[in-house]
């Protein structure tokens, strides 16, 4: 059954359409890598993923499609919730001379749960020293994290997500400014969370190497919009020629 | 008349009060509006204030704040939370409603200028530096400052955790469920409150320095959020207190003298900071 499915979306800004017929379905333990050439779309169809903006035309629904040829409708209790998903941006400016604690922000990944509940509770405190642990971050907590390597500010940022989710986790771009090695850790960490603790990934990359290494699924946006399944995307057309463009090895 | 003397008068003590609560309030705030990059939002709403209190007095209202108050929060309302998708980007609609106010308040005022009132331009120093009007505080501006600060303070302990989340990364809290839209409105509710009580003690021009000076002294040294933002209502409650003291003792004007301290304040701990980082 599917933990999201997105039919014919069409996204864009004050109507003028960037991406349209967008269709895919994510299931659960899916590792969903959204590939495209820049400007294409990719973070504005994240965005509308989580709710953050809405699409022009088409549905996003939290589980199969509600009716019809769609299958079985997951009972309420069983969809995906908004605090159900976790995200990992792409570090704005505001963040690189923010003074904040390692734990503060990990934190702030409960908020979501919180309602109007205007403090954390020990479940909550607990769960993030779970995920500070998880990523290895245990003598960082107290440091600052502008005073962080960016390696160590994404692991921060996935800790946080963590506390959100442990069911879908959205990253856009998540080495990007990171050097090889710490690039090649952080794959290593979201494969293992998808792998062996049935985490959903989505995450939007350039780096096409990568994406068909770990990657289960595959949506191509541009003006040919193809999704599928990875060993199909390099079979098909329109994988085969980016990855040409892309100078990958195939 | 020396210090002791001078703290024992009513009135001296009506403006401690306020000034430390108004401080106090500017200060937490501050924090998240120059972390988000609105430090001249303070600036701009007191201009507006500023606008709005000409009209009041071109009308004459008695009490200003009936007008000054509700015209104050749509204005905040109108840039913080509309105004990051707005296509006059934050930092040009801040100037354009702040300068618009400001000139629009001073035409009025000399268009149709107060009855019993002659000094326009003492009036609009007064407006605009804070002048006296601190320690010319009516018993019924001490009570609403009083009460409109502890909900200012009360409001802020109790959605901290919020602010910092939506400060920190807003995308993130709004996409993982926080309901960001209600607190930035709040929030920009709770700040033009700040901005109308802070104007009797600084004046409206240097409304930006209680905002953005203690919390960028406090950043200098602290590397959490909290402790920046408790560190920034020491210095700011502080400085309040030794200016408004030395502007009785040097007979200075309040609202400078205040601001003087914060930034010798910053400069101190800009020096610590460059020190400590070495």
């Amino acid at each position: 059954m599917a933990l999201l499915t997105c039919e014919d979306l069409s996204l864009g800004y004050e109507g003028k359409p960037i991406l349209e017929h967008v269709s895919f379905r994510v299931e659960a333990g899916d590792y969903l890598c959204i590939v495209g050439e820049n400007g294409s779309g990719k973070s504005t169809l994240i965005k509308t993923i989580l709710g953050l903006r809405r699409p022009l035309h088409g549905k996003i629904y939290a589980g199969d499609r509600p009716s019809g040829t769609g299958g079985g409708k997951l009972p309420p209790s069983k969809r995906l919730k908004r605090s159900e998903i976790g995200y990992l941006p792409q570090q704005t400016v505001v963040q690189r001379d923010f003074p904040a604690s390692v734990l503060e922000i990990v934190r702030s990944g409960c908020q979501g749960r919180q309602g109007l509940r205007p403090f954390y509770s020990k479940a909550d405190k607990q769960l993030a020293m779970e995920n500070i642990r998880r990523m290895g971050l245990e003598k960082l907590v107290k440091r600052c994290y502008r005073d962080l390597s960016g390696g160590q500010q994404q692991r921060v940022l996935l800790a946080r997500a963590l506390c959100a989710t442990r069911r879908l986790l959205l990253l856009d771009e998540p080495v990007s400014g990171l050097d090889p090695r710490v690039t090649a850790e952080m794959y290593q960490l979201i494969s293992d969370l998808n792998r062996k603790e049935g985490v959903t990934i989505i995450m939007v990359s350039h780096d096409l190497g990568a994406a068909l290494q770990y990657a289960t699924h595959i949506l191509h946006v541009g003006a040919h919009v193809w999704f599928g399944t990875r060993d199909d995307y390099l079979q098909s057309k329109v994988g085969s020629s980016f990855l040409k463009q892309g100078g990958m090895p195939e | 008349m020396n210090l002791a003397n001078y703290i024992q008068l009513p009135f001296v003590q009506n403006a401690l009060i306020v000034g430390v609560l108004v401080s106090l309030c500017t200060a937490l705030l501050g924090v998240t509006l120059v972390l988000r990059r609105f430090s001249f939002i303070g600036d701009g709403l007191s201009h507006v204030a500023f606008g709005a209190m000409t009209v009041a007095a071109v009308v004459g209202l008695t009490n200003d704040m009936v007008l000054v108050l509700p015209v104050t929060v749509v204005c905040a309302v109108l840039l913080l939370s509309v105004g990051q998708n707005a296509k006059v980007k934050g930092d040009a609609s801040v100037a354009m409603i702040s300068v618009g106010a400001l000139a629009v308040g001073y035409l009025l005022m000399n268009l149709f200028p107060p009855s019993g009132r002659s000094n326009i331009s003492g009036d609009v120093c007064t407006t605009l530096f804070g002048g006296t009007s601190i320690l010319t505080l009516r018993p019924e501006e001490v009570t609403i400052s009083i009460v409109l600060s502890a909900v200012v303070v009360l409001f802020f302990i109790f959605f901290y955790h919020k602010i910092f989340a939506i400060t920190f990364d807003e995308s993130f809290a709004g996409a993982t469920g926080a309901r960001t839209k209600l607190y930035n409105l709040l929030l920009a509710v709770v700040i033009a409150v700040v901005v109308v009580l802070a104007m009797d003690l600084v004046g409206s021009l240097l409304i930006s320095a209680l905002v953005v000076f203690p919390a960028l002294s406090a950043m200098r040294i602290f590397k959490s959020f909290r402790s920046v933002t408790v560190c920034a209502a020491i210095i700011s409650v502080t400085c309040t207190i030794a200016g408004i003291l030395s502007a009785a003792q040097f007979n200075t004007p309040v609202g400078s003298t205040i601001v003087v301290a914060d930034i010798v304040v910053f400069a101190v701990f800009s020096l610590i900071g460059w020190i400590t980082q070495k």
